[in-house]
């Protein structure tokens, strides 16, 4: 037990482990003095790591671990009441999972975009504070009281609902996950970021409540044969607009939604109203959406005739491309962590597509040579996250991870080289392609990229 | 008797209401009774401002070349540059086009993968985007300014930079279709691919991709082709701070280089959480950001107006000159673009003004 250390092939210590000895006796003497506020303090961190700390403290006790053998404040104290906080927050352990910002890549911040911490998360939905963000003209909190959606065009009588009106009607609760087109963008031509934050983070899912936008063209009597396309537009600065096809619309899942994961919208996700157009990019999930103009022809919108565009080898830019097709990544372990140790590891990751449901995973322990079936965590749903897990033992050799999902259509998930022999390196958005993560022999993860 | 009774009137009762149930109305029309109303001509009329490719729901009206430079120079060429064609705050909008591509309709530089960047001017194939946008979106801290002249002005100034009208010209509702077959990528556009979710511009078409699930010896030894330079290691922060301090990994200290001594500062996560953290530095910087002062200000690069560590260096301890400045704007002391008036609260500008004479949290 004394060389545990040695024994289990531990390659590098946890930050919280470089408490020198004299630190970890400090601890235990403060804390049989009974000074808790001090002990929260220093302790904190000897805590994080239990396990690994109880390695170094076999070195001044036989007895064994202080965090078992010294009860802690928390064991031997009175604890907080209720309502400390009318809505709760992480643990303040967890202060590094935040959303942040690629250096560099926006020169201002409200036509910006912050990367969820996919690294860090569990499951499939998203917590609403560390969804990504992408605003075109800034953020608002707008008063729900004061919001209204218009419907017009190819209507019988234009209409206008509040928001009273449109929580009235019957809603529906449905899970999607959300990527914004440009997911993964700077790695097209080559490895431009260090982690999964960064190369897939624009990527959330949650469960949103709404009422289909169906029924709202319904009650404003549209004419849902001639009419060929919608324009949905935000009520923000850049009063954001984008062309849904009116085929999706009618086939009922096109969500005027006002809910997320159980409570309302954050603003920052459009909050009082938002458009729910599951498996499309993310771009046409209009926020603080004021206006559904019911037409029969597409409107080439900014982001449908400048940005959002795909280049092409020819020149040609492709327009209207708005599917996000099945992708994968694994987020644990990925680029920029560290390994503790050899042995057991959980393979963890995500599989989405926008054409359906995911209907396998495989992962690569060599680079994409030979793959296993990883398990599917349920649920499985719709264009919606699907969590997968594998079981995998580390040997301390160099490991080069991959995953590739496939969908319920057939479509399996790309390599690079596929996908740039059809579309090269110039098109920024759309990148799907299969990840590779380089697990080294010291424990660092890497993102790499693979001949 | 009196049990059965009731048990007969119960099942009655059940039937008049599901009798009741299946009388109910089935359009929505029907069913929602009470839930919105008509809009007023005078409603739609103010949210309805899109205009389509054909230019339905264009405005009358017309402006010239010559009042488009004179907004442009006052209220675009700050973030967007004189003609157009600056890349500091956003992509730029004017350059890269030929009068061979107002002739063909295809830009030929989108083909040659050398060039440097794509401008606004040779993507866009529909003129109508940018009088749609410019109308609902610019100036950009003031959107929806502008009134109807004054968009077709600067619409006719930035085609104008581009060589596609003359400096006399007046772009109107009655010309801006011919305008229109002279857009220089107005033949640079397709819709030939699988991913719109529907069928509304072409039958279905297959995936761009065939990838084939092989499971065993599928592909020969990889090779690895692209990683980070060690120098960008510490480019995007502290990866160590950036994942969670307990679970099967940890995130890579990045403010070591490889190879030297393992880290010796213990990063406690409660110490990053405490409020006494929240330093003036940081509020400072969250009030620059919420501001939108970078836009025109870099930390340490100038970009429309003068970058932080300049003005520092010139008005070091001068915090309440800094704040006056930032609320009443001004000119002539960095350059000739003006930096106008700021309408943040005082408390605000003081915060920054103070944090730019103390020298910027360094």
């Amino acid at each position: 037990m004394k060389n545990e250390s040695v024994t289990t092939g531990r390659l590098t210590k946890a930050p919280e482990n470089f408490l020198k000895p004299t630190d970890i006796q400090t601890v235990v003497r403060e804390h049989a003095q009974g000074r808790r506020g001090f002990i929260q303090g220093l302790f904190a961190s000897a805590v994080a790591g239990a396990a690994s700390a109880s390695a170094l403290a076999q070195n001044n006790s036989d007895n064994g671990d202080p965090n078992i053998l010294n009860l802690p404040a928390h064991t031997t104290g009175l604890g907080q009441s209720v309502v400390t906080d009318g809505y709760g927050k992480p643990s303040s352990y967890e202060v590094n999972i935040q959303r942040r910002q690629s250096p560099g890549l926006t020169p201002t911040n409200q036509a910006s975009v912050s990367f969820a911490p996919l690294q860090s998360l569990f499951g499939i939905v998203t917590p609403s504070g560390l969804h990504f963000e992408r605003h075109h003209q800034g953020w608002w909190d707008i008063d729900p009281s004061k919001h209204r959606l218009m419907i017009n065009g190819m209507v019988k009588s234009a209409k206008v609902f509040n928001m009273d009106e449109i929580m009235r009607l019957p809603n529906a609760s449905r899970f999607y996950f959300i990527e914004c087109g440009a997911n993964t963008a700077v790695e097209w031509r080559n490895v431009a970021v260090p982690t999964v934050q960064y190369t897939h983070g624009m990527l959330s899912c949650s469960e949103f409540t709404g009422v289909p936008l169906v029924t709202l063209l319904e009650m404003a009597g549209a004419d849902l044969k001639k009419a060929k396309f919608i324009l949905a537009e935000g009520a923000d600065g850049s009063s954001m607009t984008r062309t849904i096809p009116m085929s999706m619309v009618t086939s009922g899942e096109v969500l005027v939604a006002y809910g997320q994961n159980g409570e309302m919208l954050r603003p920052e996700n459009g909050y009082p109203l938002r458009l729910v157009v599951p498996g499309v990019q993310g771009v046409s999930w209009i926020k603080y959406l004021r206006r559904i103009e019911v037409g029969d022809m597409p409107y080439a919108s900014k982001d449908e005739a400048v940005h959002y565009i795909d280049l092409m080898p020819d020149g040609l830019h492709r327009q209207y491309t708005s599917i996000q097709e099945c992708k994968s990544v694994i987020t644990t372990p990925s680029g920029g962590q560290v390994l503790l140790d050899r042995g057991f590891y959980n393979v963890s990751g995500l599989a989405w597509s926008g054409r359906g449901k995911i209907k396998r995973v495989d992962v690569s322990l060599d680079g994409g040579r030979n793959w296993r079936a990883a398990r599917l965590e349920t649920p499985v749903l719709d264009k919606c996250l699907t969590r997968f897990n594998l079981d995998w033992i580390w040997d301390g050799k160099p490991t080069l991870l991959q995953s590739r999902a496939l969908d319920d259509t057939g479509y399996v998930q790309p390599t690079y080289q596929q996908l740039r022999k059809v579309r090269g390196t110039r098109s920024i958005y759309h990148n799907n392609a299969i990840q590779s993560w380089l697990v080294q022999e010291d424990g660092e993860v890497k993102n790499v990229q693979l001949s | 008797m009196f049990n059965c009774l009731k048990y007969f009137l119960t099942i009655a009762c059940v039937m008049c209401i599901s009798i009741d149930i299946t009388a109910q109305p089935t359009t929505p029309v029907q069913r929602f009774v009470g839930i919105g109303r008509d809009a007023t001509p005078a409603e739609v009329k103010a949210w309805d401002i899109d205009v389509r490719p054909d230019f339905e729901g264009l405005p009358k009206g017309s402006g010239s070349v010559k009042l488009g430079q004179e907004i442009w120079e006052s209220k675009c060429a700050t973030c967007h540059g004189i003609f157009g064609e600056s890349n500091e705050v956003f992509n730029p909008l004017i350059g890269g086009t030929t009068q061979q591509d107002i002739q063909t309709g295809k830009v030929a530089n989108l083909k040659n993968t050398e060039y440097p960047s794509r401008s606004t001017i040779m993507r866009v194939a529909t003129l109508s985007t940018l009088w749609d946008y410019i109308n609902r979106a610019m100036p950009w801290n003031q959107p929806k300014s502008l009134s109807v002249q004054e968009v077709y002005a600067v619409t006719g100034y930035m085609l104008h930079l581009a060589d596609i009208i003359p400096g006399e010209f007046v772009l109107s509702n009655d010309n801006i279709n011919d305008v229109q077959k002279k857009m220089p990528n107005r033949n640079g556009m397709t819709t030939q691919h699988a991913k719109w979710p529907g069928t509304e511009f072409n039958p279905i078409i297959g995936p761009d991709t065939q990838n084939v699930a092989c499971i065993k010896n599928c592909a020969p030894e990889p090779r690895i082709t692209s990683f980070l330079p060690d120098f960008a290691r510490n480019a995007h922060g502290n990866l160590q701070e950036q994942n969670r301090g307990v679970g099967p990994q940890r995130g890579l200290n990045t403010l070591v280089s490889k190879g030297s001594a393992l880290p010796i500062s213990v990063v406690s996560t409660s110490d990053a959480n405490k409020p006494t953290e929240k330093s003036l530095n940081q509020m400072a910087m969250a009030l620059f950001a919420k501001h939108g002062c970078a836009v025109c200000h870099g930390m340490d690069k100038k970009i429309v107006g003068p970058s932080i560590s300049d003005i520092t260096k010139k008005h070091a301890n001068q915090a309440d000159y800094l704040t006056a400045k930032i609320r009443a704007g001004g000119s002539g002391v960095w350059g000739n673009i003006s930096m106008p008036a700021q309408s943040l609260p005082l408390a605000d500008a003081k915060s920054i003004g103070q944090w730019i004479a103390q020298g910027a949290g360094r």
